[in-house]
């Protein structure tokens, strides 16, 4: 069985806890062979939202805003740059009916 | 090189600043990858220019000067961060010679530097605010300061908008070019989306003492014209075409006193006759191209206004067949709305009447002072004072516009008599 850890943050806590350590959890998790595959995330300000309504794609400034939506699953795609990460979530089938926020890994600092 | 005095040659910087800063600007991105690089570059490069060019003459080509100046600064002043420690100090002067040409030599690149500064400025990810501050700040060249008075907002509100939009723009890795043809027509609707916002802005300002902002709706018609000169889709030049049209009319839409006057009243000797004709001129080629969009449908409909040579002239049947078409392409409200006027004028006020309460009784402008404008102004022409008179004041009560606001007032008092 396959879970998903989310790592929930204020703002000002985004770098609480010093990168290095989140780095050698992350390795340790790797040689026990618990790791599939861990990111940091860049900061809210960097995502953008995309949704597709009668085969039309909308894109939005922004996280998701709808309340009511709920995270169902996700892809850990590799992109050249925003537009193609942005044409690859248009066709993510969800995408029809919720909508796909499209944030930026970022890189640790260990 | 030309041997000229150095007053001229400070005129001639001066000169190459306002027509070729934003195009040195949008080439230095490019080659550097960063916006705020790229600016503090720029700067570097013109101080360069205003050192340099008095002593050894105005180069023969400025502009590629300039970009080889503005890059041998920040690769230097990059190199120098990396090694400040190191003894062997590098010369002040820029050689251009040794400067090498690649980044210059392909001319379609460099062509092409505006319109991708226009297209990242623009793009979609970037909340519609900062896309607005952004396009004025980068690609117009105005400062925060200008931009601040002119949407009457504080400058460091803007300053910060625009400073998230940078960083969005480096931390998500939006790229800067010219989308592909299958992305072009959505994105250049957002570009046109700005370039418009920033005319009505200037045009009808939403708030405040004063109608209009000109300087706003010239940095616009100058935004569409690049805009055209470099990608002239039917609908970038649908765009050019109702500005310029709009903009015909601004001396006769206000009175000396700064009262409104509605079109119908207006002196059509004041209407700007070569922004008529330029703009009609554009109508029709946008339209013979068959790919118009609702743009394009607005400017016909400007041009049928402005060829008529009075109000009673006007050919009505045609406005309203345009607002038909515009319809069936942008089913909203407001184009509904001003459907509803032009039938009023051309079947009579109940015609218009009705068409209003259809839009009533959907709910959807409720609160848009124009609708009760609109119904203020037909019930008076049927002679049905109360109504009018309670529409009036529901408008009145909507106005954030001065001028407005004592339009609506003027009209009250004439129906209390």
């Amino acid at each position: 069985m396959k879970y998903l850890c989310l790592v929930y943050l204020e703002q000002d806590k985004l770098h609480a806890v010093p990168d290095r350590e989140c780095q050698a959890c992350g390795d340790g998790f790797r040689k026990s062979g618990l790791l599939v595959a861990a990111e940091a995330l860049e900061p809210i300000e960097t995502a953008t939202t995309v949704r597709v309504r009668n085969g039309k794609m909308s894109i939005t400034d922004g996280p998701f805003a709808e309340t009511k939506e709920q995270l169902a699953g996700f892809y850990l795609i590799e992109a050249r740059d925003l537009n193609d990460a942005i044409q690859a979530a248009s066709k993510i089938p969800p995408a029809r009916e919720g909508s796909i926020e499209v944030r930026p890994v970022r890189q640790l600092n260990p | 090189m030309v041997v000229t005095t150095t007053d001229s040659v400070l005129e001639t910087v001066e000169t190459v600043y306002q027509s070729d800063s934003r195009r040195v600007l949008a080439t230095l991105i490019r080659l550097l990858g960063d916006f705020d690089v790229a600016e503090e570059a720029m700067h570097d490069a013109f101080r360069a220019a205003l050192e340099q060019w008095p002593k050894e003459g105005v180069p023969g080509n400025p502009r590629g000067w300039l970009v080889s100046a503005g890059r041998f600064k920040a690769i230097d002043g990059l190199r120098r961060q990396k090694r400040f420690d190191s003894l062997d100090e590098e010369g002040q002067q820029v050689d251009v010679a040794v400067i090498d040409s690649a980044a210059w030599a392909d001319a379609e690149s460099v062509e092409d530097d505006r319109l991708r500064l226009i297209f990242t400025c623009c793009h979609p990810a970037l909340a519609f605010d900062a896309q607005v501050a952004l396009t004025l700040r980068e690609v117009c060249g105005l400062t925060t300061e200008e931009i601040g008075r002119a949407f009457l907002t504080p400058a460091t509100t803007l300053a910060q908008r625009i400073v998230r939009a940078k960083a969005k723009i480096r931390d998500a890795r939006i790229p800067y070019q010219v989308p592909a043809p299958a992305e072009l027509p959505e994105r250049l609707e957002a570009v046109l989306r700005v370039v418009y916002l920033v005319f009505n802005e200037g045009y009808t300002a939403s708030s405040g003492a004063a109608l209009t902002r000109h300087d706003l709706s010239a940095e616009a018609i100058r935004l569409g014209r690049l805009l055209v000169e470099l990608l002239p889709a039917p609908e970038a030049v649908g765009l050019l075409a109702l500005m310029l049209l709009q903009e015909s009319r601004r001396a006769a839409r206000t009175s000396p006193s700064g009262e409104i006057v509605l079109l119908d009243d207006q002196d059509r000797s004041l209407w700007n006759r070569a922004q008529i004709a330029e703009g009609s001129r554009l109508v029709r080629t946008a339209l013979e191209s068959r790919r118009f969009g609702p743009y394009t449908l607005q400017a016909a409909i400007a041009a049928v206004h402005a060829e008529a040579p009075e109000a009673s002239a006007t050919d009505w049947a045609e406005i309203v067949g345009l607002y038909d078409a515009l319809l069936r392409l942008d089913d909203s409200p407001v184009i509904e709305l001003n459907r509803a006027v032009a039938l009023a004028m051309r079947d009579g006020p109940e015609a218009g009447l009705a068409a209003i309460d259809e839009i009533d009784r959907r709910g959807d402008l409720k609160d848009y002072r124009l609708v009760h404008a609109a119904r203020a102004e037909f019930c008076r022409r049927l002679g049905r004072t109360t109504d009018a008179l309670a529409a009036y004041k529901k408008a009145l009560v909507l106005t954030r516009q001065e001028p407005e606001r004592r339009f609506l007032e003027r009209r009250i008092a004439e129906i209390g008599r």
